[in-house]
């Protein structure tokens, strides 16, 4: 059983056909990289994995629940899927440990204690354990998008996803992001990204899904799909990206 | 034209105006409080998913912003009775005042949630907060933080419209300058004083809520 698993999902915004029947399984500690043109319906893709959107028609099952449009479910579904935004979103009057420990006091319903040691251990793993008492505007990108991990890690989930979570940071800050996520990959998280780099999705990555067009065009194993592209779709797109 | 000043005759009357200044600060921190709380309150209605409360709270903010201050204050003293609801002239001026605060507060708050970037309520529902609790830990500090000078000017326009409530006899500041000028002629002096108390309180209530602001924004450069 795949820890997610989308079938012929469709997705409209009103008379717009964005997602026009998805199909992906995506297997426990596997690392996803999705890639495509701007409108391909990547990261929609993506935030229907975790109820940000809805769709239509179709099934999305992760970690055996169905996603649906439900608070109670989402919030059952959201101790399994983390996730990590391109704008960091994290809550500017809380310091660095309270946004990490927010959700485990709120809603894990751990004791302070055990919530504050979580979050020291989160931000030491993410090179943050000077930081706890920092407010987020006093970070930098890259410091600032490691606490957003730090804090979807509290929650344990058994997937993260990532939807473009380099593409606001100034190029020499990228680098250290993608360590965590390979320090992650390397304990065996499943990861989900939606990306722009495609060094770090032929290197780390375990699979490419190439999106165009609101379909699954092209996927494969890494290494493959990058060195022999088959349809000419990919192919134009690799050479633009490159 | 010649005018001879004489605050010394107002000296006698003293305790009328501080009994005054002291009802006037007891409506004013009562409605404030009131009134904030009542606002914050309306604000999410304004955003509820429904629509019956959104739409009372519309109705209500609507009726208050848009009618004046002393009809409203009439309204609750004069015209609630007839339905049975008695009170004294107190308990009516400080439901006016709140009411009044909660409407245009509500407002003012309502922006300060708008302006919260969508990805806040996303971090938020994707950590498995509920949504109140989104609203209170994630939206609801920075909102007020945003906000929060033109809470304070609000307030403080509410503490000088409680002038107003003197008109169904609460024994307020402006009541006790009317009550020392009827006795003593002395309006001149009478309504001076008055307003430099009104003006010194303003200067003192805006001091204590710069003061509140470093006590609960921890963060001070959001």
């Amino acid at each position: 059983m795949s820890l997610v698993s989308l079938d012929e999902v469709h997705k409209y915004y009103g008379e717009n056909h964005v997602l026009k029947g998805v199909d992906l399984r995506v297997n426990a500690g596997e690392v996803v990289s999705i890639i495509g043109r701007s409108g391909s319906g990547k990261s929609t893709l993506l935030r229907c994995l975790n109820g940000l959107e809805e769709y239509q028609q179709g099934a999305v099952i992760v970690d055996n629940q169905s996603v649906e449009n439900d608070d109670y479910k989402l919030r059952l579904l959201s101790r399994s899927v983390g996730m990590v935004f391109q704008n960091f979103n994290l809550f500017p009057h809380m310091t660095v440990g309270e946004n990490v420990m927010l959700a485990t006091k709120l809603v894990l319903k751990k004791s302070v204690t055990e919530s504050r040691q979580l979050a020291e251990e989160l931000l030491a793993k993410v090179g943050l354990a000077d930081k706890f008492d920092a407010y987020p505007g006093n970070l930098s990108g890259g410091q600032q998008q490691r606490v957003a991990i730090a804090r979807s890690l509290a929650m344990s989930p058994k997937v993260l996803l990532c939807d473009e979570i380099t593409s606001a940071l100034d190029p020499e800050l990228v680098g250290e992001v993608l360590k965590v996520l390979e320090q992650l990959k390397e304990e065996g998280m499943t990861l989900i990204l939606v990306t722009h780099e495609m060094n770090f999705a032929r290197d780390v990555g375990d699979r490419v899904v190439f999106m165009n067009q609101g379909k699954v065009w092209e996927t494969g194993p890494s290494d493959e799909v990058f060195a022999n592209p088959q349809t000419d779709e990919l192919k134009s797109f690799l050479a633009a990206v490159r | 034209m010649s005018y001879q000043l004489d605050f010394a005759s107002l000296v006698p009357y003293l305790p009328e105006f501080a009994a005054g200044v002291w009802t006037t600060i007891e409506l004013t921190i009562i409605s404030t409080l009131g009134g904030l709380a009542l606002g914050t309150f309306c604000a999410q209605g304004r955003i509820s998913n429904e629509a019956w409360l959104r739409r009372t709270c519309a109705c209500y903010i609507e009726a208050v912003r848009n009618t004046p201050f002393i009809v409203q204050l009439f309204f609750i003293f004069f015209g609630l009775p007839a339905l049975g609801l008695k009170m004294t002239a107190w308990q009516a001026g400080m439901i006016a005042m709140i009411i009044n605060l909660g409407a245009y507060s509500a407002e003012i708050i309502r922006a300060g949630i708008e302006a919260a970037p969508k990805g806040q309520w996303e971090a938020g529902k994707t950590l498995g907060l509920t949504r109140r609790q989104i609203f209170m830990h994630i939206i609801l500090p920075p909102a007020y933080q945003r906000v929060y000078p033109a809470l304070v000017s609000q307030s403080i326009i509410v503490m000088l419209g409680s002038a107003v409530v003197s008109q169904i006899s609460v024994e307020e500041l402006t009541f006790a300058a009317n009550f020392v000028q009827s006795r003593s002629f002395l309006s001149f002096e009478s309504y001076m004083l008055a307003a430099v108390i009104y003006l010194v309180l303003a200067i003192l209530m805006r001091q204590a809520f710069g003061l509140l602001k470093c006590i609960a924004f921890k963060n001070p450069s959001l």
